[in-house]
Formats: C-alpha cells, sequence, structure tokens
C-alpha cells in the first residue's frame, strides 16, 4: 500500500479490498465491552485539523485510540497556527514531537501533499479544500458493500454539488476502481466541468436516474464555498436536486440513501426521508471508525514506515 | 539437505482429537460451562471438531468461538506489512466459564500469550486452558499446553504445518525440515 493516503488514486482495488476487509475486523472489536486493541501501543497520530470538522475528527481519535495509539488533537484555533506560524513550521514542530502519522484537514486543496515533504510519518488526507477526502469514500465504500453484498456493477448517483464536493470526488475514483456505475446528477452550474473524463455518467435529470439506483448517494449543498450564484433559491434546488419523499419512493427496492453530513435537512434531502430504514447515514459514521482504524493499522502495523519508500 | 515428512495422517488426528476430548470432559467433570475458542486460522477448525466430538460423548452442545490474535501480536512494527486480519468470533458470555484454547501448533507461545490477552478483553473465564494437535517445542515464554496431540521434537529452523479438509482439502500434519538453523516467526 501507498504510504501516504492522499488521494483515492493512492489505493489499487486490492488496497480498497484489504481496508475494507480489515475494517470487518474492527467493526467486530466494536461490538465488544472492551472496544480496545493493542495493535498500535507506542505510536503516535497527529490529528491536524485546521477547518471545523466534527465527525471526522472525532471518528479518527476514536479509531486511534481503540488501536492504544497516543493522539493528539491539534486544531486552529488557540494553537500557534492563530499566532501565525506558516503549515510547514507546524509540521516541523509536530515531525519534531515524533508524530508516526498525521491526520490532515486543510481548507487548501493540495496541503497533504505539501505536507509529505516536510514530514516522515504517513500523511492522511482528512479533507483538502475541494479536493479529496478519501477516507470519506472508503467508509462509503464499506457501507455500500457491507449492505449490498459487493461494489461491482453497483449503480451509484452522486447528487448535488458535486463541482465543491471532495467527497464527491474521491468517491467518484473509489467507485470507479471497484468497478460500479456511477452518475453525477446536480445543476449544470455544480457539475465540475472535466466530469466526463472521471469514468463516469452526467445527468441534469435526477428523476430520469432515480428508477433505476442502487444507490443514492446525496451531496450537502456547501454554501459557505459558494462564492457565486449556482441555482436561483433553495427552494428551486430541493424541487429539482433533493430527496423528497416522493422521489425516495420511486428508489428500487433494496436500494439504499447515503449522505456523508453534515445534512441540511429540507434542502438537498427531506427530514423524513433523512430517518427511512434504507437511509444508512448513521451506518456511514459507525463504519467510519472501523474504517479509519483498519487504515491506521494497515500503514502504521507493518515496519516499512521507517522506510522511504514510496515518496509520490 | 531438507526433508519432508508426514508426522500425522488424517486418521491420527481423528483418533488425537477423539482422545482430547475425553481428556477435556474428564478434567472438568462434563462440558456444562465449557466454551472451546479457536486460535484463527487453523485451530478455529479444529474447535469445531472436537465440540462435535464432546457433543457426541456428553450429547450437549459446546459453543465454540474464534479468536483472531493480530491485534495482540508482539511483533507489530517489527514486521515489513502489517499481518493480515481474521475473522474474530465469540458469541458467548466466557466470564465464570472455562475457556479451552485450540490451536494447530504450540511453539514459542507468543501466540498463546496474545491469545489470553485477547480473551480477558472479552470477559473473565474462571480458568483457561489450552489444547493443541501438536507441540513442537521452543518455548520463548513460560507457557504450556493442558492437552497434546502429539508432542514432535523438531528443529528451531523446521516448518511444522497442520493441513485442514475445510482450507486444505486433507487433513495431516507435515514437517519440513533443513539443516540450517533459521528463526521462523511464529
Amino acid at each position: 500500500m501507498n504510504r501516504h493516503v492522499l488521494s483515492m488514486h493512492d489505493l489499487t482495488a486490492d488496497d480498497v479490498i484489504r481496508v475494507l476487509d480489515t475494517a470487518e475486523s474492527f467493526r467486530e472489536v466494536g461490538t465488544r465491552v472492551i472496544k480496545k486493541v493493542p495493535a498500535l501501543r507506542g505510536r503516535t497520530v497527529v490529528n491536524f485539523f485546521l477547518e471545523n470538522s466534527t465527525r471526522t475528527r472525532i471518528s479518527f481519535e476514536l479509531a486511534a485510540k481503540r488501536l492504544s495509539a497516543d493522539v493528539i488533537n491539534f486544531a486552529a484555533g488557540g494553537s500557534s497556527v492563530a499566532k501565525g506560524e506558516s503549515l510547514k513550521d507546524t509540521a516541523l514542530t509536530l515531525q519534531a514531537m515524533g508524530a508516526d502519522a498525521i491526520v490532515i484537514r486543510h481548507s487548501s486543496s493540495g496541503s497533504p501533499l505539501q505536507l509529505t515533504k516536510w514530514v516522515e510519518g504517513h500523511v492522511i488526507n482528512a479533507g483538502d479544500g475541494t479536493h479529496e477526502h478519501p477516507t470519506q469514500a472508503l467508509l462509503d465504500l464499506y457501507t455500500m458493500r457491507e449492505r449490498l453484498g459487493r461494489l461491482e456493477g453497483l449503480r451509484v448517483a452522486i447528487v448535488g454539488d458535486v463541482l465543491h464536493s471532495r467527497v464527491a470526488r474521491s468517491l467518484c475514483i473509489g467507485l470507479v476502481t471497484m468497478g460500479a456505475e456511477v452518475t453525477l446528477i446536480g445543476p449544470p452550474t455544480l457539475i465540475p466541468p472535466d466530469a466526463p473524463t472521471w469514468g463516469v455518467q452526467v445527468s441534469y435529470d435526477l428523476d430520469a436516474v432515480i428508477p433505476k439506483l442502487d444507490v443514492c448517494y446525496m451531496l450537502r449543498v456547501q454554501r459557505e464555498r459558494q462564492r457565486l450564484e449556482y441555482f436561483p433559491s433553495v427552494r428551486e434546488y430541493n424541487r429539482l436536486f433533493g430527496l423528497t419523499g416522493a422521489r425516495a419512493g420511486v428508489l428500487p427496492e433494496g436500494s439504499l440513501i447515503m449522505h456523508p453530513g453534515p445534512m441540511n435537512r429540507g434542502v438537498e434531502i427531506d427530514s423524513d426521508v433523512a430517518d427511512l430504514p434504507q437511509a444508512v447515514i448513521e451506518e456511514q459514521v459507525t463504519n467510519g471508525i472501523a474504517v479509519r482504524m483498519s487504515l491506521l493499522y494497515l500503514l502504521l502495523g507493518g515496519a516499512a514506515d521507517r522506510v522511504d519508500d514510496a515518496d509520490v | 539437505m531438507s526433508a519432508e515428512g508426514s508426522v500425522l495422517d488424517a486418521d491420527d488426528i481423528r483418533r488425537a482429537l477423539t482422545r482430547i476430548a475425553h481428556e477435556v470432559i474428564e478434567r472438568d467433570k462434563g462440558a456444562d460451562a465449557l466454551v472451546l475458542v479457536g486460535i484463527a486460522n487453523r485451530g478455529d477448525h479444529l474447535a469445531r471438531r472436537l465440540a462435535a466430538e464432546i457433543e457426541r460423548i456428553e450429547g450437549a452442545a459446546v459453543p465454540v468461538g474464534v479468536l483472531d490474535i493480530t491485534f495482540y501480536r508482539d511483533d507489530i512494527g517489527l514486521r515489513a506489512e502489517a499481518p493480515e486480519v481474521h475473522e474474530t468470533r465469540i458469541d458467548v458470555d466466557i466470564t465464570g466459564r472455562t475457556v479451552v484454547l485450540v490451536d494447530d501448533v504450540l511453539f514459542t507461545g507468543r501466540t498463546i500469550r496474545a491469545a489470553m490477552d485477547a480473551l480477558t478483553d472479552f470477559g473473565r473465564p474462571a480458568r483457561i486452558r489450552l489444547a493443541v494437535l501438536v507441540d513442537r517445542g521452543h518455548r520463548e515464554l513460560p507457557i504450556r499446553a493442558d492437552f497434546v496431540g502429539k508432542n514432535v521434537p523438531t528443529r528451531r529452523g523446521d516448518d511444522v504445518r497442520v493441513l485442514v479438509q475445510e482450507l486444505d482439502g486433507d487433513d495431516a500434519v507435515i514437517m519440513r525440515g533443513t539443516t540450517a538453523d533459521r528463526t521462523v516467526t511464529a
């Protein structure tokens, strides 16, 4: 496996299967009375979160703690970053403290890659700007495989603000790697112009696609990233691209409704739809811990982490 | 120089398991508070057969669990790659029961140490016993088996392998010997 996980491109289909299979065992650990194993005793994992995050940071923290690693949480507010320290100097400080892995969330695309040039430990991208969020993609793949028994040939629609979504980008790569059929759906303004080169279909008509889906993956409308007006109104967005009760009723039996959270209920997904039994949104969160444990274990559980072999 | 030889064949294994089944029941005067826990990836199959044998003798079903000890290994970070993980499934509460750990080969004892650590995360058994198909010696920890299918004298570098029908298509214990005294990590 690659030394760092910055993008879903860093993982081959075999790597993905290995992460998901190992996550299976960590799911079992999560059902025990004592939900902790000594696998990463003595390792240090730094959560370096320079952008707001609740679920991803907590998920990584819990994952590392359940592996018995030492965890340091480092956020922008109240740290040296707030005093104007550069990313490089902060990275060198973390390096000097002996971080075996750095989990980074940053508002600038590419900052995890930058980090790999300054630190010796493993770097895991926990979301960089509008670029990628590979661990979210892995937990989504896990959830799909767990519920539907396979990934190959699954018909998945990713609906909404694809342009600003690092989740969509990573998930697309992962799904295409695993042989699923992906359709991106959203207002033309929110579909990236290069999307046809991703190996996916593009559609602007949710109603036409919805009756043929195995998974309907709704993206959050990221109002904080939208500098321009990409669509006329929230009401119109909801009418055209929201997962309403009527649309959920057209989804084939046994199909899944997914959302990476946090949800804007009433915008991209109606409130009662989010609470339907086929909406597996909390399961995604639970699986996230197991998948992140799996990734940390596979990256830090070998001795090769001291060797500078695959710096790409 | 290398020699390959059969240590036990399918009939020998069947007889050994039958004898161990009797010994297990005799030791605890029945199978009431018994749980068999096989260590993945071969011990779980042996544990299931042992349970079937005990059920045949005593007429009572014995719960069987499977334990993967990977996360409890003492050599994580010493090997190039993170070791492969197998399934763990212990569906019964082991607290207050007699747990018989079942493994194919007892060698350094490090696997058993890890297994005992793992078990204590599931509960507090009244006692833990150890059943192995083959004891090949060369212990590195103060651990011994309560029930042994066969003691096999080996050199440290020898390769002792248990094959089971379920995974390998055949039941056998084979040994591949080498003159080189290389260290094998169990």
